[in-house]
This record gives structure tokens, C-alpha cells and sequence, in this order.
């Protein structure tokens, strides 16, 4: 088993926080897993991603190689097409359709929308609005996740028990929430 | 024992914390911050008293942990690459004068620029000053060599240099811990000459650092980091440097390579080695991140008995970082083409925070400019180097830390005028208050303009030397009182500010502008602790 993962969005959008449930879920299996991460400048509203490497045998680079990825998970549609040069041709693109717009000349959504659709396998999801219904706007991260599990090969109880132990500071009211936004990008279908 | 995913900053730090690591020092800089920042958080290197707070700058971080070593203990001085070069005094000299407990020095270069001013190479400083390096090339390499390096340390009594990239910093994998070492109790030097370079000691010492370095190249402790493995397919060998062997390996059918490969790890190395590799195959690859500093060793100034390929023939790019897909074209491996990113896809440059101080300052700054024939300002090394972009464009430079102030002091010397500065608060008491020093003591028409966020702010938040002390540290190095003006970066401060600004530019003397007003990231963390009643946690 192996499962190449490439997170993206925008400084601050909880990429981090979707690769550290995932982490957590494949140290639960056993698997090994190598995740690079972006620190620094970037995190100042630029473009940030993460490598994430799950596999059951070591994992040697740090980076995904191009062509590579099985998966993207992005926060915001401009990122997710950022990083095509690394999905695989079987790869899935799961992305938010909630655009993050900070420069002013962020492209018209839509045109983002259908160069997208022409990934051969690909999911958009309007994440603001599964999050709003789980309680908040800041789980849309957990929708993502939620959608994506579908082509991670983990346990779906793994997945919630990562996402109980990452907010296990944050009180019963935040996990139920993140829980929920999970269960809902679980249960998405298109 | 314990398990745990840490980034490669996060295994060197556990590594000093159970290897008996007395003190850690360091400056924060991209991609070295999260060594000091682990330290600081994790539970035992505080019931056990590590030394976990920031210096004011990459020297005296070094020279502190110098001290350290003196005394017998453990210590670890950590810093970017281009920290090294602010440490490098201290950093050649403690070479000469050699430790007494053991000293690690980790550098953490940063290829491709992610968050740098160059792409320079700390390797070169391990030869420059004749001290042994490290390169680990996973998280538990970088763990397990920190228990190694310090026994070298002490072993030779010699400063180790431990060498990593961005990739490898700020990269998480599984690290297993050792059992912990107790710290060293303090045992003062038995020569107490030994850190006395008065010339002719220094000449002596100087010699048996010379010999030492010899000898290294057949230190056990350097040369079980760097294994030859043989392979029946001769034609090209390849010699992969630290997080490089990684991407090889990537490359390989079941990560098992069918041709000779020689992984560096520990520097220097003796020629057997090299021999080994170079007698067997007809060509030989080099893989290193940063500069060809293995290559050009085996190139040699005539490049003609030993067919190389690298950086510098072309077969890899001559600068920029590595990854796998690079050397998978450098081992001849046909790619298949690859999807395009689409044209609509435009960049997305980092940005002033909504709300940020230094975007009001930025905008006071440029109004009361208009009014005088100076366009732009000197500035320097933090977040506010991101008014170098549009909409602001109002900086004209950023070199080094420190260097807004003395660039500004040597144009006003050349007779621009108004001369301004903008330094950080926490980039000015790193390097930005001696160029003052020099300002006043000649009385130079500049303005300086401290913008203070409270914060070491682009690195993270980080605690700031500057904080509370920036109008006595001004008037204690002399600047008149009447020209240190203290403003609050708000918009409804706006008018005012801008008026202060006018009077200050317009002053033929050393005037200091304060605009002081927290970095909204770490107000927001703050806030958030304080409501939650707990200490605030590291996010992102």
C-alpha cells in the first residue's frame, strides 16, 4: 500500500492540521510516512502545500516526484491546480470550490472550475457550506478530509480517532464539530 | 522506547535533549527556528532546565554556547545558513581554541531561496575552518548523529557542524529515541590557556587543529556515515550527499540500486572511499544539494582523468535545490510528459497580514516621502521586506540583517537626503543598533524608523530582545531624546504620523522614529490562550 498526497492552499487555511490527522492514522496502521511541510514566508498568505507519504514499506524521499501523487487535497480551486504537474494519471483531485481570493488578479471561479474538470478524476465540494452546517466555518479542513478518506486505504475509525486526539485540547464541543464535518465529507457523494 | 514524528529541526533538538545537552542558543531564521522552538515546548528539556532561550543574535547565541563548553557541559548553538556568516568569527576561532564539553553547531541552508537571501553553502565552512560535518539525510539520521557528533566533540575536542536543508528541517518522519544521557556537571578546562588566542598560542593551537583534521578523514565516528554499497552494473556510480541519497533512492526499483553508490554523510572523508567508487565505474554521478562543493573535489582545477557529472556540466541544474524528479533525469530515466499548470493559475506572493502595523507605517511613509525628493528607503530582513511588493514598492533594499541602518548612514554620507531606514524591532537589537551607534557618533542626517511589531514576527512570533526597551536603548546610544519619536501605526493615527515622519526626514541629524504596534499574529494567539486559560499552543 502506498498513498502519495499533496496538501494544498493558502497560509493558514488548516492544511497542516488535515496532514496531521492523516499522519496520525497511518502511524495507528503501522504504515510508514514522511511529511514535508512549508514553514516561513509563505505562510504569510502566499501558496503553501505539504507532502504527505503514506506506504507499508520506508519511505525514502521527502518529496512526492512529479507525476507521482495520488491524490491532491486542496483548500481553494486556484491551489489545487497548482500542483497538477504532480498528480498521476490515475490520481484524484478533491478540492474546495470557496476560492481565497488576496491578489487582484485572482481568475474568474468558474474558469478555475472547468480547467479542473478536466482532470480525469476529480471532486469539488463547496466545503463553506458543509462546515456552516457542522457548526463552523473554520472545519471545512475536516470536509476535505472527509471526501478525500475515500481514496486514502485507512480505517475509518482510525481517521476519527486521529481527528479526537488532534483537538483533544480543544474541548468536546470543537471535536464534535470536527467529527461531524468529518462524517459529512465521509458521507458526500457526488 | 518512545516513537515519535518529528520534523528533521525537531530530531536534532531531541537528539541534544537526550544526548545531555546542557543549553540550547539560537537566533530564529527559516528553516532553523523549530530546533529552538522544540526545546522550548518539550516537557523533559524543561524539568530538566535546558537553556531554551533566544539570544539577540546568531553570535552571541554561538559564542554563549561556547561558554557552555567551557565549563565541560554539552551545548548546541542553532541558526540558518546565513546566521552562520554573522556567527563565523567566533564560529572559526572556537576551531582553534577547540571545546572542552561538546559543541554542535547545526546550519540549516536553505537551496532554492524558500525564505532566504542566498542559497549558500555551510559545508564550506566546515573546510574554511577545519572542523568535521555532519549531513544527515533522514530525521533519524539527524537524531541518532547528534549523540555522535558530540562524542567527536569531545573525543577531539573540536566544535561539530551539523548541515541541513529546508527539506530535511521541515520534514516529519518517525524518529526512535534512545535512552537519555545525564548532562555533564561542570568541569572547567585543564589547560587554562586552551581559549586564550593570544598569537602564539594561537599559532600552536592553530597547527594541532591542523593535524586533527587529518586525522578525522579515518575518525570511525565520521566514516560510519559513509557507506559504499557495490553493484554489478559498473557503468556509472553515484555519489549521493546527504537528503540526496533519499532522492536516488526514490528513483530505484524497490529502493535497490543494481550500480555502485557512495552515500556522504560526514565530512571530511578519506580518499579510500572516493577510490572505491571511482576505480570501478567509467562515470560518477554527484548528487548534492547546494554546491558542488563533492564534485568539484573530484574534478580537481584540470577536470581530466575522471569523467563527473553534476552541476557543473550540466547534467543537474547548477543552482536551486534537488528533488527526485531532477535526479531521475540525471540517472537517464525517459519521464513521461506531465499534466501543465494552467495558464489562469497566477501567483500568489506572501502578503501583509490584514490589519498588520507595518502596513500603516508603510503607508505614513509613503505619503510624507512625496514631500521630499527621496524616493523609497533602505530597509531589511523581516516581514515588512514584503513592502518590496505592490501596492507599497516603497523598498529599495534588503542585503542583510542590520543593513537598512549603515546602507542609510553611508548614502547620507554620499549626500542623499532624507536618508531613511526601516529595521524590525527584534532585526534591530539582532544587528541594527551599532549602525546607529555609528550614526550618532558622526551626527548622520537619517531617519531610522523601527518598526515594532513586539515580535520576532515572519519567523513565527518569536520572543523579541527589542520589546519595551527600544526608546532606553535609542537614548543610551546617544540619539537626542527630542528626535526619538514614538507613533502608533493605526489608521486613525494616520495625519499625525505622517506629520511626525515629515518633521524627522526633514531633521539634518540621527532621529529615531518607534511605531510601535503588536503583530496581529501573535495578538490573535494571545487572545486566544487567554480565553482558553492555557498556554498558547504552536499551530501553523
Amino acid at each position: 500500500m502506498k498513498c502519495d498526497i499533496i496538501l494544498s492552499g493558502v497560509g493558514g487555511q488548516g492544511i497542516l492540521s488535515i496532514a496531521a490527522a492523516i499522519g496520525l492514522a497511518a502511524v495507528d496502521n503501522h504504515l510508514f510516512l514522511k511529511q514535508s511541510e512549508v514553514h516561513g514566508m509563505s505562510q504569510r498568505g502566499g501558496d503553501v502545500q505539504s507532502h504527505l507519504r503514506i506506504s507499508d514499506r520506508p519511505v525514502a524521499s521527502d518529496l512526492i516526484p512529479h507525476g507521482k501523487a495520488d491524490l491532491i487535497i486542496s483548500m481553494e480551486p486556484m491551489e489545487a491546480l497548482r500542483y497538477l504537474p504532480w498528480l498521476s494519471e490515475t490520481g484524484w483531485l478533491v478540492t474546495s470550490s470557496n476560492p481565497y481570493v488576496n491578489i487582484p488578479d485572482y481568475p474568474p471561479v468558474d474558469k478555475l472550475l472547468t480547467e479542473i474538470k478536466e482532470v480525469k478524476n476529480y471532486m469539488i465540494i463547496d466545503s463553506d457550506a458543509m462546515a456552516k452546517e457542522a457548526g463552523s466555518l473554520k472545519v471545512g479542513n475536516m470536509v476535505l478530509l472527509g471526501v478525500a478518506s475515500r481514496f486514502i486505504n485507512l480505517p475509518v475509525i482510525s481517521i476519527e480517532n486521529a481527528v479526537r486526539k488532534l483537538f483533544k485540547d480543544k474541548g468536546d464541543e470543537i471535536i464534535a464539530i470536527n467529527l461531524k464535518a468529518l462524517k459529512s465529507g465521509m458521507d458526500f457523494r457526488r | 522506547m518512545q516513537r515519535l514524528f518529528l520534523l528533521g529541526d525537531e530530531a536534532i533538538a531531541l537528539g541534544g535533549i537526550d544526548a545531555g545537552m546542557s543549553g540550547m542558543y539560537a537566533y530564529p531564521g527559516t528553516p532553523s527556528t523549530e530546533i529552538m522552538e522544540y526545546v522550548q515546548r518539550f516537557p523533559e528539556a524543561v524539568e530538566r532546565d535546558i537553556h531554551r532561550e533566544w539570544s539577540c543574535n546568531e553570535k552571541t547565541a554561538l559564542e554563549a554556547a561556547l561558554g557552555m563548553s567551557y565549563t565541560g557541559k554539552r551545548a548546541m548553538a542553532a541558526m540558518k545558513h546565513v546566521g552562520l556568516n554573522v556567527a563565523a568569527d567566533a564560529f572559526i576561532n572556537s576551531a582553534i581554541t577547540g571545546v572542552n564539553g561538546g559543541l554542535i553547531v547545526v546550519a540549516a541552508d536553505d537551496p532554492s531561496m524558500h525564505s532566504s537571501q542566498n542559497e549558500q553553502d555551510s559545508r564550506f565552512y566546515g573546510k574554511f575552518s577545519y572542523v568535521p560535518v555532519f549531513e544527515p539525510s533522514s530525521q533519524q539520521e539527524a537524531y541518532d548523529m547528534v549523540f555522535d557528533a558530540f562524542d567527536l566533540s569531545e573525543k577531539l575536542r573540536l566544535p561539530v557542524l551539523m548541515r541541513i536543508t529546508t527539506r530535511l528541517a521541515h520534514s516529519r518522519s518517525a524518529v526512535l529515541r534512545k535512552h537519555p544521557h545525564p548532562q555533564k556537571k561542570i568541569n572547567l578546562p585543564a589547560d587554562p590557556r586552551q581559549f586564550v588566542l593570544l598569537p602564539a598560542i594561537a599559532r600552536k593551537k592553530y597547527r594541532s587543529l591542523l593535524s586533527a583534521y587529518e586525522s578525522l578523514k579515518y575518525d570511525n565516528r565520521i566514516n560510519k556515515f559513509n557507506i559504499f554499497r557495490d553493484g554489478i552494473n559498473r557503468k556509472l556510480g553515484v555519489i549521493a550527499c546527504g537528503i540526496a541519497y533519499n532522492y536516488l533512492i526514490e528513483n530505484l526499483p524497490d529502493h535497490d540500486p543494481d550500480f555502485p553508490v557512495l552515500k556522504i554523510a560526514a565530512y571530511p572523508f578519506p580518499p579510500d572511499i572516493i577510490r572505491d567508487i571511482t576505480e570501478r565505474c567509467e562515470e560518477i554521478l554527484v548528487l548534492e544539494e547546494g554546491y558542488p562543493v563533492v564534485e568539484e573535489l573530484l574534478r580537481g582545477i584540470l577536470d581530466d582523468n575522471l569523467k563527473v557529472l553534476g552541476r557543473l556540466d550540466g547534467t543537474l541544474p547548477r543552482d536551486g535545490e534537488l528533488n527526485p524528479s531532477i535526479v531521475a533525469k540525471a540517472l537517464g530515466m525517459s519521464a513521461k510528459p506531465l499534466r501543465k499548470v494552467p495558464e489562469i493559475v497566477k501567483p500568489r506572493p506572501p502578503s501583509f497580514c490584514k490589519g498588520c502595523g507595518h502596513s500603516d507605517t508603510f503607508q505614513a511613509i509613503m505619503e510624507a516621502l512625496k514631500m521630499f525628493s527621496t524616493e523609497g528607503v533602505f530597509s531589511d530582513i523581516g516581514c515588512y521586506t514584503l513592502a518590496a511588493l505592490p501596492p507599497y514598492n516603497i523598498i529599495n533594499s534588503c542585503v542583510d540583517m542590520g543593513a537598512s541602518v549603515t546602507m542609510a548612514v553611508g548614502a547620507a554620507d554620499a549626500g542623499l537626503f532624507p536618508s531613511v531606514a526601516v529595521i524590525g524591532d527584534s532585526t534591530f537589537t539582532h544587528s541594527g543598533m551599532t549602525g546607529l551607534l555609528d550614526a550618532v557618533m558622526k551626527n548622520s542626517p537619517v531617519t531610522i524608523i523601527i518598526s515594532d511589531n513586539s515580535t520576532t514576527g515572519m519567523t513565527g512570533g518569536q520572543k523579541s530582545h527589542a520589546t519595551g526597551r527600544l526608546v532606553s536603548i535609542c537614548s543610551g546610544l546617544g540619539v537626542d531624546p527630542g528626535h526619538i519619536r514614538q507613533i502608533t501605526p493605526l489608521r486613525k493615527n494616520h495625519d499625525e504620523n505622517v506629520r511626525i515622519m515629515t518633521e524627522e526626514f526633514g531633521y539634518r541629524g540621527v532621529s529615531v522614529i518607534i511605531s510601535s504596534r503588536e503583530c496581529i499574529q501573535t495578538a490573535l494567539r494571545r487572545k486566544k490562550s487567554e480565553t482558553a486559560g492555557t498556554t498558547s499552543k504552536k499551530d501553523e
